[in-house]
């Protein structure tokens, strides 16, 4: 049912674990099925500059994050933010359908720990708009959706 | 590692089907004398089915498996016995082909009452009769549970029903082979049974009817199996059902020893090298290839991918894996809090394992479950993770 780009990349994450001195942290859990999901980001003049996360879920939720955090490395914070959960499906060659909201939470783990990061720093929290997935209809990953 | 979902077929099975693929090929219904062979293969099997549940071949129906056998018996009576009443006493933990059943006839106006079970997935014979009132018109509670094992007291179950004038049914499609049933001693009216949990093929499967029990049928049409289940019958399964039937029942108690001690060495081993793991089920009423974990931190679907990497079939309770919202219902039952019935992985023992296999279980899993272990948020920076490489 996996793709082997999921596969190749549940099997071999390469970015996991803590950053101890991390610029920002992540923390989300999908009301789905009570998984949790933590991304930590190192950043430089705007710029992420390490990115690891932690997963506890499904196979699907572990290469999402593990792909989320491949992919955002190097881009600007503005950059990282924009990354749609389809750009993760994308990158990992397809999900099943059932398995969507587990690229939805990665990407809800990027956008808080890019948002943890600018409120550590004083400034306003970014708003998320409507959820690309779902156009708010409810994916099952925006609790205040239903 | 998952006997529990299904088995291969044995030789014998196969061998005793094959004639009835090619050269007995007959509609038993049919009068000419090439159809004998056939209704002969029907009713062999239906007197190795009777002999081994203890009952009378006329009271052996075959049918496609456990699911309709469970329909059967629920809707069958709950329908013909409509005017005595209309309530249902069930356990919590029942397989969802009696859930579901039972779900759909609360929808038909129908009252059920789903039994909690204890810390180990045990029904109390107390709370059946508690639960009894002068509507209800059946008890169905399962012989063995498909997920933890547990073995339920059948016999004082079945007493207790009888004693209130209730008929009562089992679904035994996991405990046939592995748990001595007789239908007298242990007062059952209705029995499941499924030919591709012990050997026999998919897609055949009986009801047992003690002789009298009013019910009434689900698939009309024609007179087969004496008008009570319609449709031509299934020869070659039925016949490969009987002959596994035979088989999984001519020595249970060797079969269960030689089981019980692979999966006791299982169970040791990955206790002793898999430090936050709990085993779910209980420590003694349980079916002899059943294991089934908690490993705390963790997620079942990816054990399950990681192990399948690794060549080992293994199921698990986690609601990422079945596609629901709900981890397993067996395992919230019991008493487990979700994260842990997440984290839950069951390995089903059978004929085809070998003492090298729980070696190489015993080698894999601690190595996967540090794995995920190091990835998991959730894992204590204390906690102590199994070595990986
Ligand atoms: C306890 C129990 N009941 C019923 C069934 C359904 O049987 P079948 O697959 O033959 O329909 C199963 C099999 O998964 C089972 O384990
Ligand atoms: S984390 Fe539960 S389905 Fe992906």
């Amino acid at each position: 049912m996996y793709t082997e780009k999921v596969i190749t990349e549940f099997t071999n994450p390469q970015y996991v674990g803590e950053l101890a001195d991390a610029d920002g942290v992540g923390e989300v859990g999908s009301p789905t099925c009570g998984d949790i999901m933590r991304i930590y980001l190192k950043v430089e003049e705007d710029r992420i500059v390490d990115a690891r996360f932690q997963t506890f879920g499904c196979a699907a939720a572990i290469a999402s994050s593990s792909m989320a955090t491949r992919m955002i490395r190097d881009l600007s914070l503005s950059e990282a933010w924009d990354l749609s959960n389809a750009d993760v499906v994308d990158a990992l060659g397809g999900l099943p359908a059932g398995k969507v909201h587990c690229s939805v939470l990665a990407r809800d783990a990027v956008r808080a720990a890019i948002n943890d990061y600018r409120t550590r720093r004083g400034l306003e929290p970014w708003e998320a708009g409507p959820c690309e997935c779902c156009g708010g209809a409810g994916c099952g990953s925006h609790p205040e959706n239903g | 590692m998952d006997h529990a979902a299904t088995t291969f077929m044995k030789p014998e099975v196969i061998a005793a089907m094959a004639p009835y693929f090619s050269e007995h090929f007959g509609n038993p219904s049919s009068l000419y004398r090439f159809a004998a062979e056939s209704r002969q293969g029907v009713e062999t099997a239906r007197r190795q089915v009777a002999a081994a549940i203890g009952a009378n071949p006329g009271e052996i129906n075959f049918c496609a498996g456990g699911s309709e056998a469970d329909n059967w018996a629920i809707k069958g009576v709950a329908l013909a016995n409509r005017e005595r009443g209309n309530h249902i006493v069930t356990s919590a933990i029942e397989h969802h082909a009696v859930l579901h059943t039972c779900e759909w006839l609360e929808r038909q106006g129908f009252s059920v009452t789903y039994l909690p079970v204890d810390e180990f997935g045990r029904v109390d014979p107390a709370d059946v009769e508690e639960a009894i009132t002068d509507r209800t018109t059946l008890v169905s509670v399962m012989a063995a549970n498909n997920e933890i094992g547990t073995i339920q007291p059948v016999a004082e179950i079945g007493r207790v029903a009888h004693d209130h004038g209730v008929l009562f049914h089992t679904d035994a499609v996991q405990a046939v082979g592995a748990v001595p049933i007789d239908v007298e001693r242990m007062e059952i009216d209705l029995l499941s049974l499924s030919g591709h949990k012990f050997y026999g093929p998919k897609g055949a499967g009986a009801l047992y009817i003690r002789e009298g029990t009013r019910i009434e049928s689900l698939i009309h049409g024609g007179g087969q199996e004496r008008g009570r289940r319609a449709g031509t019958e299934n020869v070659p399964g039925i016949v490969g059902f009987g002959r596994a039937i035979e088989l999984a029942t001519a020595d249970i108690e060797g079969h269960n020893r030689c089981i019980a001690a692979m999966r006791d060495r299982l169970v040791r081993g990955i206790l002793a090298s898999i430090p936050d793991t709990r085993v779910n089920g209980h420590p003694k009423e349980r079916l002899a290839n059943n294991a089934n974990f908690s490993f705390r931190y963790v997620e079942g679907e990816s054990i399950l991918l990681l192990l399948d990497a690794h060549g080992i079939c293994a199921s698990t309770g986690s609601a990422c894996s079945s596609g629901s919202s709900e981890p397993s219902h067996v395992l919230l039952a019991i008493g487990l809090p979700h994260e842990e019935a997440h984290g839950s992985l069951r390995l089903t023992l059978g004929d085809a394992n070998t003492e090298d296999d729980v070696d190489y279980v015993l080698e894999v899993l601690p190595e996967v479950i540090g794995r995920l272990r190091k990835i998991s948020p959730l894992t204590p920076s204390c906690a102590r993770i199994p070595e990986v490489d």
